[in-house]
């Protein structure tokens, strides 16, 4: 539907805007998995607090946001525990492995033509279209 | 502690914001939405791609407006050049987090955006995620070790 693109456009730019400030003002790029996963690592240092302030505001507004939307929204996400598990495994150790996931390799990354950028979010996509080709429609897990 | 200054918690606070609004407002904390946009063989959802292509807009001029430049607004240094070494853990990673991400329609940014609507499957995938994340570090040093010859 139209109306969801121009949503999504919309979003991606407050994405965009997010990550420009984190830049110019910061001088760090936006990648959640980095953000996150230095704080459950150990490795974040005396960055710890800014990391916090960071994930307290992508907690924060859309608390704020969703009486706008009736004070719901649907996820649709799975009730399978045992996929929820493995999902959450994967995206945790993959992400870390390649230093980054959809912000910091996809959003950044590939608007500053990083070639590592490129080849991860191409291995992430791909890697993500035949898994629900698989899972969804050969196995039927999803 | 100039790592957590005022000023710096303030941005970063600022920075996530606009983060979160943006994954809220696009649609991308629905998991339907991203696996939808994966399936390519069911009903196709281009909402990602716009989303993409939205947030590398800004990104790109700020990128621009930091070419020449070495320090950020607020003093530290500006992130280096990228690399551009494409190696194990670069390929191997990206491709289980996009079997992942496939599987629950989720990555990182959106799970911590829908923390408080998500739901207890969501805590159950975020639980699983930072122990992923915790144990990464093991495999990291695994894959960092040169291949055995033949």
């Amino acid at each position: 539907m139209p109306i969801d693109w121009i949503w999504g456009l919309i979003g991606g730019l407050l994405i965009g805007t997010g990550g420009a400030v984190y830049l110019l003002v910061n001088g760090r790029i936006m990648g959640a998995s980095g953000i996150i996963g230095a704080l459950v690592d150990g490795s974040a240092g005396d960055s710890k607090w800014e990391r916090i302030a960071f994930l307290a505001g992508v907690i924060l507004l859309p608390i704020l946001l969703l009486p706008l939307y009736g004070g719901a929204v649907d996820t649709h996400i799975t009730e399978n525990i045992p996929v929820l598990v493995a999902a959450g495994l994967l995206v945790g150790i993959g992400t870390r492995l390649a230093n980054g996931c959809t912000s910091g390799h996809g959003v950044c990354g590939m608007s500053r033509l990083s070639l590592r950028g490129f080849v991860a979010t191409c291995c992430y996509i791909l890697a993500g279209g035949v898994g629900v080709v698989i899972f969804r429609h050969l196995l039927g897990v999803i | 502690m100039g790592n957590s200054s005022p000023a710096r918690l303030f941005f970063a606070l600022v920075a996530g914001g606009f983060f979160g609004a943006g994954l809220f407002v696009s649609g991308m904390t629905d998991t339907a939405k991203v696996q939808g946009w994966l399936d390519v063989f069911g009903a196709w959802d281009p909402t990602l791609a716009f989303v993409m292509g939205g947030a590398m807009i800004p990104m790109a001029l700020a990128w621009l407006f930091a070419r020449g430049k070495t320090r950020a607004a607020l003093g530290t240094p500006l992130p280096p050049q990228p690399g551009t070494q494409i190696d194990r853990k670069l390929v191997i990673g990206s491709v289980l987090f996009g079997i992942g991400w496939g599987l629950a329609g989720l990555c990182p940014g959106p799970s911590i955006a829908s923390l408080s609507y998500g739901g207890a499957g969501l805590y159950v995938f975020v639980a699983a995620m930072l122990t992923g994340m915790f144990v990464a570090p093991a495999l990291r040093r695994r894959l960092d070790k040169p291949v055995p010859a033949e």
